[in-house]
């Protein structure tokens, strides 16, 4: 990390301006923040009452205790499912970070914390409900039915890995940030419209808050009361800038308020309550009763992207501290507790996981040779004139230099 | 048959899309209770509710990129951008995704949609309202980018555009929604999107322009035909993405000459790219050097000056015989 230099006003150094005046830029004060505190009118004002409620939610602490009279009694099979998909994502990251590390796939987007978040929400959904993803949800997408082939196929710098599995109801990875927050309320909206019982669900970072589409989407989601669930995977680093970068207020979920829509904080490193809060929030959007804005407060414990190294940014205790609220441990804590899982279970589970990761592994490398001349078919629902005869000068190109078809 | 001008004709055009089918709906600002600032949404909330007909807040990036998720689930938005001036504001959801969907998804998802916008110079409007930016969407891979000139034209175009499976940028411009009145057919009339017209045969040379500009150019042209017998050739490009080529090439391998006009700035504007395609197809037939007459390489002024910035029929004709004596 890098010790802040000096906090001089912006526009004082080696500067022939004039010095500035109080309340200009470069006075080191803001006239907006005075105006605030010296009233110029001594009229009395009345306060407007804003009624908005915010919860915060969490049901298992940090070391997997639950307060038995608030379990919120999972059976058996869902426990384990929720427990397999955590490890699971854990599992095919870790296996991502290693593959990026030996040249088979480029930049990746680990997970590494955020698995209770993914897993808890999308784990609500019903087939015909929508998911919109943002990057960093794989966990997400192996449980709505994604091959993990095709997982690797997008991070290898394969289309293919964006072509959305037919029955699958889900948006590919979007990367630029938030936009794909205002599809969640498109979808919603069209539910709505077509008088479905759907929902839509997207995720965003704690970074896309302060995007204006983020704002947007919100909006029109509380006006049209639409069946659509916003998650905020707050990690804490929007890469190298801490929530606090994104708004002065206290939290993101009640940016909710403003919008006059639900919102709630959860802990996000505990599935339960994660899971808890998403069912209740999907379940009121059914009925009509309109969005929910859910904040999941987690950690990104890994990198941005393998492209940069968070020691120039964040310390060292401070990922320590949230190793210790490691989603998976406090979860295999809880089912031990509980009876469920063992070390025999749960070194079977691994191993299946493992097996299917492989096999997924060999098919992605098996699917590499690819016809570049692909890149054409798809622009246009039916190739233009245009593109048929740039195609076909590629084509030539392609021939000449010897490249092959690929299939 | 009946005579209506271009609002009227774009009106009807939605009426009878959102008539054909239940997924269409119309979105935009102040286009169902106020019916549009131009009018051209005139009576669809009436005939069809709040439902199919919406008024949204004032965000052009959550109307496109909500168009977006509606698209996803089979509707067929129709996006009324209130002026291509503040489209920018949704340029985001227009390049990143609704021009790449189709292709990110190997055509898993469609984004059929369209996205109209008046623009151009010509109606005294503040800054903003005035300017013509069809090189931006004409140069986005994905995108059909498609400029009505005429009532006719605009209502067959407009109707197309909806039923079309990919999604249209689509440009009415402005100075011509209420200038003339023309036949429109009473049955439902499409026009191919991709596809030129040859509205005057001729054979001296070719002019090639489009959207507000025809009229000029066509004034133009009636003027050198009194004057000097001169007979011109003129396309009305009415897809500017992708351009017909053919259409293009035909004329011009014919005549032997072309002259270009548009409103919108010269650098990369359409003129460049028709200009650099008659040097592709025709050289051995070029008599003379394509001219482009067209808004100059400035912010467009504001309406005090913008008559005298506008290309009119005395610089078309200019070019015209300019080319001519080449």
């Amino acid at each position: 990390m890098y010790p802040i230099r000096d906090d001089r006003p912006v526009g004082t150094t080696k500067s022939a301006q004039a010095p500035a005046r109080p309340g200009e830029i470069g006075s080191g004060r803001l006239v907006v923040r005075k105006l605030n505190r010296d009233r110029i009118s001594d009229v009395p004002r009345k306060t407007i009452k804003v009624e908005h409620k915010l919860e915060y939610l969490q049901i298992l602490d940090e070391k997997g205790n639950i307060d038995a009279a608030h379990d919120p009694k999972l059976n058996g099979d869902t426990l384990l499912s929720l427990h397999r998909l955590m490890l699971f994502t854990r599992l095919f990251d870790e296996r991502m970070l290693a593959l990026q590390r030996q040249g088979r796939i480029g930049t990746y987007a680990p997970v590494r914390g955020q698995e209770a978040v993914q897993i808890g929400t999308s784990f609500a959904l019903k087939p015909g409900d929508w998911m919109v993803q943002s990057f960093r949800e794989p966990g997400a997408c192996f449980h709505r039915g994604w091959p993990v082939d095709k997982l690797m196929q997008f991070w290898g710098g394969y289309e293919e890995g964006c072509a959305v599995p037919e029955r699958v109801n889900d948006t590919p990875i979007a990367v630029p940030v938030a936009s794909q927050i205002p599809h969640v309320a498109g979808l919603a909206w069209a539910m709505k419209l077509k008088k479905t019982d759907h929902v839509a669900l997207g995720f965003v970072g704690d970074g896309g808050t302060s995007e204006g589409d983020f704002h947007e989407a919100l909006t029109f989601a509380g006006v049209f009361d639409l069946p659509a669930i916003f998650v905020i995977t707050n990690n804490q680093w929007a890469i190298s800038h801490p929530r606090t970068m994104q708004t002065r207020a206290k939290t993101l979920a009640q940016k909710a308020g403003g919008y006059g829509i639900d919102g709630i904080q959860v802990d996000g490193n505990d599935v339960l309550a994660v899971h808890t809060a998403t069912v209740e929030a999907i379940a009121k959007a059914r009925k009509g009763g309109g969005p929910t804005l859910i904040e999941c407060v987690t950690y990104r414990l890994a990198m941005h992207t393998t492209a940069d190294d968070p020691k120039k940014y964040r310390s060292e205790a401070e990922v320590k501290k949230w190793e210790k609220r490691d989603p998976l441990i406090r979860f295999d804590a809880y089912l031990r507790s509980k009876g469920i899982l063992d070390d025999g279970m749960d070194e079977q589970v691994r191993t299946d996981i493992k097996t299917t990761i492989k096999a997924g592994i060999e098919k992605y490398e098996a699917s590499r040779d690819v016809d570049p001349r692909d890149c054409f078919p798809y622009t246009y629902v039916e190739m233009t004139e245009e593109l048929k005869t740039q195609a076909r000068e590629f084509d030539l190109a392609l021939e000449r230099e010897g490249v092959s078809s690929g299939h | 048959m009946a005579q209506m001008n271009m609002v009227k004709a774009l009106n009807l055009a939605m009426h009878e899309a959102l008539s054909e089918d239940d997924n269409v709906v119309i979105m935009g600002e102040d286009v169902g209770q106020d019916e549009g600032v131009f009018r051209v949404t005139e009576n669809l909330l009436m005939d069809f509710g709040k439902n199919r007909i919406i008024d949204t807040p004032l965000a052009e990036g959550a109307i496109v990129g909500t168009a977006v998720g509606m698209s996803l689930y089979g509707m067929k938005p129709v996006c009324e951008m209130q002026f291509s001036g503040f489209a920018y504001q949704a340029y985001h959801q227009i390049e990143g995704h609704v021009s790449r969907f189709h292709n990110r998804t190997r055509g898993r998802y469609r984004m059929s949609m369209v996205i109209r916008m008046p623009f151009g110079g010509g109606i005294r409007a503040i800054e903003h309202h005035s300017e013509s930016r069809e090189a931006l969407y004409a140069h986005n891979p994905g995108l059909k980018m498609v400029i009505c000139s005429s009532p006719r034209n605009a209502r067959a175009l407009l109707l197309e555009s909806i039923r079309h499976p990919d999604p249209v940028i689509f440009f009415e411009p402005k100075a011509s929604y209420r200038a003339f009145k023309e036949e429109v057919p009473d049955e439902p009339e499409t026009m191919p999107i991709g596809k030129a017209q040859v509205v005057r045969e001729g054979s001296d040379i070719t002019i090639i322009s489009y959207g507000a500009m025809m009229r000029p150019v066509l004034e133009a042209v009636d003027d050198l035909a009194d004057e000097q017998g001169t007979s011109i050739e003129v396309i009305d490009l009415l897809t500017v993405s992708p351009i017909d080529t053919e259409c293009l090439t035909n004329s011009v391998a014919k005549t032997g000459r072309a002259v270009v006009v548009h409103e919108g700035p010269r650098t990369c504007g359409v003129g460049a790219e028709v200009t650099a395609r008659l040097v592709e197809t025709c050289f051995f037939h070029l008599e003379a050097p394509v001219r482009r007459i067209t808004g100059y390489d400035v912010h467009f002024p504001y309406f005090a000056r913008e008559q005298a910035f506008l290309p009119n029929a005395d610089r078309i004709k200019t070019a015209v015989r300019e080319t001519l004596e080449v």
